[in-house]
């Protein structure tokens, strides 16, 4: 984990520890919430006590994305694969900023959605949030439509993102997937030429951490 | 470096695999997606109880008992529910209401003798910040054992267009599915039509669950059990009835003096049902008074007030919890999505008459 050391001269290979567990906790969370979401709308059975896990849950997406933005501010993080275009590399970084911005957005907007409905915003029972909006029928609609529509573009975001990590994990192994995860930076393989590494060895690994 | 990128590796044919994997992982997760989201696999959802809402429905209007009137009023606890819930409310002495009283039928430009179906809806807001919001009707239980068996029923009693009246056999399928439903259309035939919201009890018809300071649970279902007497129509009486009887008749009442109603919890025993809707508790279970209701004024709902708030009955304080009846847990989906509709068009400006602007002869519903 030396690499991990914030040294501004020479970029890490990896994201620092910090960023890469709350990148995996919050990426099941989000998965999670999304579907709790979906779900809330919709279920006969299940909308309060899933309404009663959306809520908190999103709470603590939020504390865990400021503490992320925090931890990205402050230290150095890896470079873009070195066969990346320009252009790709800046459309990559602003999709990721894009990301940042809906995991504040979310939770944000549904606060200010229950809050301008005059709804109470339950942690436990007992235990709500104070109101971020005043009771309102203007913003409540607005917030409303905006939580919904965000949602639904963070899911086709997440599917992008997803779809582009597992391509550099499996295909380009150009060690942008590896930043992420507790394993070394892949060999570049064009310079390697020995097919068991590619056809098994490697593919299993990264395989693993996706899980 | 060497060039690193998607045609070095395009001749080896694991690329395609591993692209075609990818495609099928997102297409598994856009599938769940749509799933959940209610778009594919034709379940019930909760919106599904929305869809006979005409495109017409004038904008703003609840879409169940549009017609109604806001109160104000105050509850004040007896403190005999205290020893069984938590709840702040049981212990207060005056908590502050807002609600609403309703006529059954969809259509808020509806005659009020159009329905034998009244409602009070509330919400006690206690000092300690927690709501308690219900939704109570005259009626003294639900006529199906689910909600899919609501919307059968609506289904199966919609008047045939050639006739005017239910399909009998849609109906006698209904009742064999449904049979606990027999109970309810007994009672629609035979119980005398309310001539007042002042003399009407109201029922919370599912159940609940109260929870003392040890933690201990104890099933319930309550009523606003009014202190005035009740009174009802003959068959002639009400077909002349005005327009507005009802609600002008509230008002008159209101104009001398306020209007009050008991809080009376009925605790079950072990064995009583209390995840099903349609069936009542044995007569003799042990009924407490928690609290009075003081209904002081009440307002046109176009001037806001009960107009935007949700009765989500689902929405209960600290020291009540809720039950495993299915009816009610459907009921919070459904009252979010009829909430959202109307104050959305509220919020966007396209409400008329429902927020008190004038409207387009045209755009009435009847």
């Amino acid at each position: 984990m030396a690499e991990n050391k914030n040294i501004n001269s020479t970029p890490p290979m990896h994201f620092n520890v910090t960023a890469r567990i709350l990148h995996w906790l919050m990426a099941t969370m989000i998965l999670i919430m999304i579907f709790v979401g979906l779900g809330m709308v919709t279920s006969l059975r299940w909308r309060p006590w899933l309404i009663d896990l959306h809520i908190p849950l999103g709470v603590a997406i939020l504390l865990l994305v400021i503490i992320r933005l925090i931890n990205r501010l402050s230290f150095s993080v890896p470079k873009m694969p070195a066969g990346m275009s320009n252009f790709q590399a800046k459309a990559a970084a602003g999709l990721h900023w894009l990301m940042y911005g809906l995991m504040l957005a979310l939770p944000l907007t549904g606060w200010a959605q229950l809050s301008a409905g005059g709804f109470l915003v339950k942690l436990t029972p007992g235990v709500n949030l104070p109101p971020i909006l005043p009771e309102n029928p203007f913003l409540f609609a607005l917030m409303h439509d905006a939580h919904k529509i965000l949602a639904w573009v963070f899911f086709l975001m997440i599917l992008g993102h997803l779809s582009a990590a597992l391509l550099h994990a499996w295909v380009y192994r150009d060690g942008l997937f590896s930043s992420m995860t507790w394993t070394r930076k892949t060999t570049d393989l064009s310079e390697n030429n020995s097919p068991e590494e590619q056809g098994s060895g490697v593919f299993n690994f990264d395989n693993e951490e996706l899980r | 470096m060497k060039k690193n990128s998607l045609v070095t590796y395009v001749k080896e044919k694991r690329t395609i695999f591993i692209v075609i994997g990818i495609a099928l992982i997102c297409g598994i997760l856009v599938l769940a997606f749509a799933y959940t989201a209610g778009l594919i696999g034709g379940r019930i959802i909760t919106e599904t109880f929305l869809q006979d809402t005409p495109t017409t429905y004038p904008a703003g209007y609840r879409r169940a008992h549009g017609k109604g009137i806001c109160f104000e009023g105050t509850f004040r606890a007896s403190g005999e529910a205290v020893p069984y819930s938590v709840a702040r409310v049981f212990a207060q002495q005056n908590v502050p209401v807002i609600g609403r009283f309703s006529l059954g039928s969809p259509d808020p430009y509806a005659p009020d003798n159009s329905t034998r179906t009244v409602s009070m809806a509330a919400m006690l807001t206690a000092d300690d910040g927690e709501q308690w919001r219900m939704k109570l009707n005259n009626e003294p239980f639900f006529a199906t054992r689910t909600p899919e068996g609501f919307l059968e029923q609506v289904e199966a009693y919609k008047p045939v267009t050639n006739t005017g009246v239910p399909d009998s056999a849609k109906v006698a399928a209904f009742l064999q599915k449904y049979p606990e439903a027999q109970k309810y259309m007994q009672w629609d035939a035979t119980a005398p039509w309310t001539r007042s919201f002042a003399g009407a009890q109201y029922n919370v018809i599912n159940a609940f669950i109260l929870i003392d300071a040890k933690g201990k649970k104890q099933a319930v279902r309550w009523s606003m059990r009014p202190r005035s007497a009740f009174t009802s129509w003959s068959v002639s009486q009400r077909k002349q009835a005005s327009h507005d009887f009802l609600f002008e008749d509230l008002k008159k009442r209101l104009q001398k003096e306020p209007l009050y109603w008991d809080l009376v919890l009925t605790l079950a025993e072990p064995g009583d049902p209390v995840n099903d809707p349609s069936q009542v508790w044995p007569e003799n279970r042990r009924q407490i008074v928690a609290g009075t209701l003081e209904v002081s004024q009440v307002f046109d709902q176009t001037k806001g007030g009960c107009r935007d708030v949700n009765f989500d009955p689902t929405l209960v304080p600290k020291g009540i919890t809720l039950s495993d009846d299915p009816v009610l847990a459907a009921r919070a989906g459904i009252y979010s999505h009829s909430h959202s509709d109307r104050v959305r068009e509220i919020g966007y400006g396209k409400a008329t008459d429902a927020v008190g602007k004038p409207q387009k002869r045209t755009q009435r519903n009847k």
